[in-house]
């Protein structure tokens, strides 16, 4: 039996079998999963735009409260909105590493080091009877462990903040982890990002406890510094003249 | 029947795959930080083992020798990515959790160690048996750490709050450290100590003594 089974023809011939079942098993799961699976990652970012919108899901009806939301692309180049691509299915982090589709930052620039950053961006609106009554800005940079990717919503005076957090980092758990806690989120609700009559923004972390009515600081992360840094500079990059400053000053002037 | 149930049941405490084979620890640091990441982690592995020793132990026979390693390899690659497929689909939370550590099962040492060890040598269903007995081992000790580490670290049981953490208003301050990596090892060690205290066969004799140093 054993001289048998170890002759070189039956060894090729055992492992070209075990090779061909094993591929159809694997791709046929991956194909009939795929829908599933493309599904999940779908309804997962609408998730996450809308609890930073602060738009409550009834019921796990996900499209019915998404209906509200409308998705806009824009020119971060001119800080307009731009139709060039749609705005649904345009990827920004594939566009990121396109060189077609994004631009170089100088390490001047790159405050939330990111390197590269997509020349078009999803934003999502929320409009009611008054014009835009929300506006949600992706915003994504590096911490200590990970790039930490998330959503921050603005008020219909493009200056106040309404909803922030993260959908993806992998900060130190119990340290920068606490990113996701919803006490420290909840600090953020009704801070100003610009200061009044700039463009500059001043929102940010601070070491240790922000002072009561403080417009602009949130508490720092306790034994975070590296990723309350990365939160810090991250959000002035999004909201700075290379992020969605350019952007937010057209539609307070009404011309987007 | 007893034999399956020896087989079962052997791998739990008597012969546990970390405590006593030191097997698998890697993924035991790194999946236990939360207990539902936990839970899952251990049915994906129990399935795994009990698979593949099932299907390694059909065609054992037909194996050739000097590829046998590869063989084993192929078979639980493709279920550890079946399983990765089906925890995408249908359980995407913890999925994105585990991310990387279910791809790594395929190189979880207690799944290959079964496989060679006794499917191998075993019909089908025995093998079956004992991986399904293995994976309950490892996941006893899991379970052990992880319940530990959330409640110490985060104050929660499967994300349900136990201990009111004095960030949410509550008195508990969170020990940090039993989030981190390294406290795995210290409850690992702390569980092997307490099996040996019970199981004292289980100690491995001293491989030589330390002379002293005075007269």
């Amino acid at each position: 039996m054993s001289n048998q089974k170890d002759t070189v023809s039956r060894t090729v011939l055992v492992a070209f079998v075990l090779c061909v079942v094993c591929s159809v098993i694997v791709s046929a799961a991956a194909v009939m999963l795929r829908d599933q699976q493309q599904a999940n990652a779908a309804n997962e970012k609408k998730l996450n735009i809308l609890t930073a919108a602060g738009i409550e899901v009834v019921d796990g009806d996900l499209d019915t409260a998404f209906a509200a939301i409308t998705p806009k692309l824009v020119d971060m180049r001119t800080g307009q909105f731009s139709t060039d691509h749609d705005a649904v299915t345009y990827n920004m982090r594939k566009a990121a590493k396109d060189p077609a589709l994004s631009r170089a930052l100088t390490s001047e620039q790159d405050i939330a080091s990111i390197r590269k950053q997509s020349i078009y961006s999803t934003v999502y609106l929320v409009e009611g009877e008054q014009g835009i009554e929300r506006i949600i800005l992706p915003v994504h940079g590096y911490g200590l462990w990970s790039t930490l990717y998330g959503f921050i919503a603005l008020d219909g005076d493009f200056n106040s903040v309404v909803g922030f957090g993260f959908y993806e980092h992998a900060e130190t758990p119990g340290l920068g982890g606490e990113v996701d806690n919803p006490k420290w989120k909840s600090q953020w609700m009704g801070k100003q990002v610009y200061a009044e009559g700039s463009d500059v923004p001043v929102i940010g972390l601070i070491k240790g406890t922000a002072p009561a009515g403080d417009l602009h600081k949130i508490d720092g992360l306790a034994g975070a510094t590296l990723t309350s840094n990365g939160v810090t500079n991250l959000v002035k990059f999004w909201l700075g003249e290379h992020g969605f400053a350019p952007l937010l000053a057209k539609l307070k002037a009404g011309d987007a | 029947m007893s034999k399956t149930k020896e087989i079962i049941l052997s791998p739990i405490f008597a012969n546990n795959p970390i405590a006593l084979q030191i097997l698998g620890v890697c993924s035991a640091l790194a999946v236990t930080s939360s207990l539902k990441v936990t839970v899952v982690m251990c049915i994906a592995l129990t399935v795994v083992t009990a698979f593949s020793n099932f299907f390694i132990a059909s065609i054992r026979n037909h194996v050739p020798n000097s590829i046998r390693i590869i063989v084993q390899m192929v078979i639980i690659a493709s279920l550890v990515i079946l399983v990765d497929q089906v925890l995408k689909a249908y359980a995407y939370e913890v999925s994105k959790q585990l991310s990387v550590f279910v791809g790594l099962i395929i190189t979880n040492c207690i799944v290959m160690g079964r496989a060679e060890a006794f499917a191998m040598q075993n019909p089908p269903i025995p093998s079956f048996f004992d991986g399904i007995g293995n994976g309950l081992g490892y996941s006893v000790v899991l379970l052990f750490v992880a319940v530990l580490r959330e409640l110490i670290g985060s104050g929660t049981l499967y994300g349900f709050e136990i201990l009111p953490l004095v960030t949410n208003g509550g008195w508990y301050y969170s020990n940090g450290l039993m989030l981190l990596p390294p406290s795995a090892f210290f409850v690992i060690g702390g569980f092997i100590w307490l099996l040996r205290n019970s199981k004292i066969d289980q100690v491995e004799p001293v491989e030589f003594k330390l002379a002293s140093h005075t007269k």
